[in-house]
């Protein structure tokens, strides 16, 4: 299978890998997948009191275009509002990353990480949930 | 050896063997003259022609036969090992239906003769056993003895597996078929031409092999079909010109059957001396790899295993995403991601391996024309490949923060 050079660039050249302190009240952790699935992506989001995504961390377990759609992601979400962060749907993933049917599912999960994330941010700080995130996973 | 035909043309290394393997040089000078000199149909009995293309395929019939200790009209050209497997199965099961309708086989064959035994369940011509193996690949040969019914006609398990490269014990099978009065079939593609292979020592009465796994042409392959002490019989699938003892119609494929000849001969005469290379060389690359690296398994028995075969599972990294890494190596993974299902590698299921460690495993096929510059250049870009995506693998973390990964409730779909 070929990759499009945007997954090829973000896999080899991978954005804001790494992680945050555990145990700082302004990240949120997203942690989806399963290693039996062969899919797991780690999304950290720092976000200030305005509910602003100042910086974002990521790591996964996964094939490339899994790898490379939790870094796109990460550049993505830095600087929005947690509201639009929310709102990115899998399906500007694939199109921006030019992801194959095959790995769709690929854009699922990263979609997927950023409302777990926010979601684990809302949960720290005390902000009611949404009941989208009962999707989330 | 032969001129280099792996990767003079670039940097690119061919680690891939139990794919396809190059074609030696050797055997394509053979097969040329076949394509525009002596292009005659074997089969054309009265003319010059014929006869230079048929003793080019006497010729190959004797190679092969001695590779394996059979009797030339022992051999049954075909296209490839699938077909020989589903002749092999099919026509057993229809010609010996009065005597039973039982085949015996293994969780851990190749496609080739599992789909045709499902096909056989579905519809209604045969009633299938299919043997586990344990943590190693092996089966238990008092399960198999335990599996045999009066309605048995068949056993088929492989030689060498084309995963994990582990080796059955053939000689202990091919006994208990006799003892049993059952025919014992063996899909031997990955073993003929790489190690030794006696259907007489082993007792097998049908075995499947293909040229392009043994540095010979691809689309030509043979079945053993053995002729005394039991004559097996079988029924047609391909009906025609009568070609083949009338078991497999169609033109012969002379310069693939030449090819194959010449591939078989190279590989007898060589075996000895390659293996000994080989497994040096895979031992090598092993002890890089697994010395190196921490959290890596091994796939598979350690020694009961083909000379080039290794397949390891380096825990933390899905096996697509280091293949992407390895861009200039041509190896395989038994991850999920690869495959067209979408499911992990169901030989390493088989063994136990658990999925998480089966997205994590890599085939290394070692073949005739790796050279030891080559397992060096392979096994540091492996390492370092490794080393980057467990940096960037929340697996690698936590399991290092102490996290039980096993017991850890991860978030599925």
């Amino acid at each position: 299978m070929a990759y499009s050079d945007k997954v090829i660039d973000h896999y080899e050249n991978p954005r804001n890998v790494g992680s945050f302190g555990k145990d700082e009240q302004d990240v949120g952790t997203g942690i989806v997948g399963a290693p039996e699935c062969g899919d797991v992506m780690k999304l950290q989001l720092k976000i200030t009191d305005a509910g602003v995504i100042e910086d974002a961390r990521f790591k996964t377990f996964g094939c490339g275009s899994a790898i490379a759609s939790s870094s796109y992601v990460t550049e993505l979400v830095k600087g929005r509002k947690v509201e639009e962060a929310y709102a990115i749907k899998n399906t500007q993933i694939v199109e921006d990353l030019n992801l194959p049917p095959v790995k769709i599912h690929c854009s699922v999960l990263a979609e997927d990480a950023i409302k777990a994330a926010v979601s684990d941010w809302r949960k720290r700080k005390g902000l009611e949930d949404e009941d989208q995130d009962k999707q989330v996973g | 050896m032969a001129q280099n035909g792996n990767s003079s043309m670039s940097n690119r290394i061919y680690m891939d063997n139990h794919a396809t393997t190059p074609m030696d040089q050797r055997v394509l000078d053979e097969m040329l003259p076949y394509f525009t000199e002596k292009y005659g149909n074997s089969g054309s009995r009265n003319h010059a022609f014929g006869w230079e293309a048929e003793a080019g395929v006497d010729q190959a019939r004797e190679r092969i036969a001695k590779l394996i200790n059979a009797k030339p009209k022992e051999i049954i050209f075909t296209s490839g090992a699938t077909e020989s497997d589903n002749i092999a199965l099919k026509s057993v099961v229809e010609f010996y239906r009065e005597k039973g309708n039982h085949i015996i086989t293994a969780t851990t064959e190749h496609k080739a003769i599992l789909d045709v035994c499902k096909s056989l369940e579905r519809k209604g011509l045969a009633e299938v056993t299919y043997l586990p193996v344990d943590n190693q690949g092996l089966i238990d040969l008092d399960q198999l003895r335990a599996a045999i019914t009066d309605k048995t006609i068949l056993i088929s398990i492989m030689h060498a597996n084309n995963e994990i490269g582990v080796i059955q014990p053939v000689h202990e099978i091919g006994k208990i078929a006799k003892e049993k009065g059952v025919l014992f079939h063996s899909d031997a593609t990955q073993g003929v031409g790489k190690v030794p292979v006696d259907v007489e020592a082993m007792g097998i009465d049908l075995m499947s092999f293909s040229g392009h796994k043994m540095y010979g042409p691809k689309g030509i392959g043979g079945l053993y079909v053995r002729a005394r002490n039991p004559r097996v019989r079988l029924s047609p699938m391909m009906e025609g010109g009568g070609q083949e003892r009338g078991m497999r119609s169609g033109t012969l494929n002379v310069p693939g059957i030449v090819g194959l000849g010449r591939a078989c001969e190279l590989a007898g005469e060589e075996m000895q001396e390659e293996n000994a290379r080989l497994l040096r060389l895979r031992e090598r690359l092993r002890k890089a790899l697994m010395d190196e690296l921490g959290d890596t398994y091994l796939n598979g028995h350690p020694t009961e295993r083909l000379p080039g075969n290794l397949n390891i599972s380096f825990e933390f990294v899905e096996g697509e995403s280091l293949l992407m890494g390895l861009k200039d190596i041509a190896v395989s993974s038994g991850s999920a991601c690869t495959s067209a299902t979408l499911e992990p590698s169901y030989v390493l299921k088989a063994l136990g391996v658990g999925d998480e460690l089966a997205h994590t495993s890599i085939r290394f096929g070692l073949g005739r024309f790796n050279t030891e510059e080559e397992v060096d250049r392979v096994a540091e870009r492996v390492v370092s490949e490794v080393t980057r995506l467990r940096e960037m693998s929340p697996l690698y973390e936590m399991a290092k923060e102490g996290i039980d990964l096993k017991s850890y409730n991860w978030a599925r779909d």
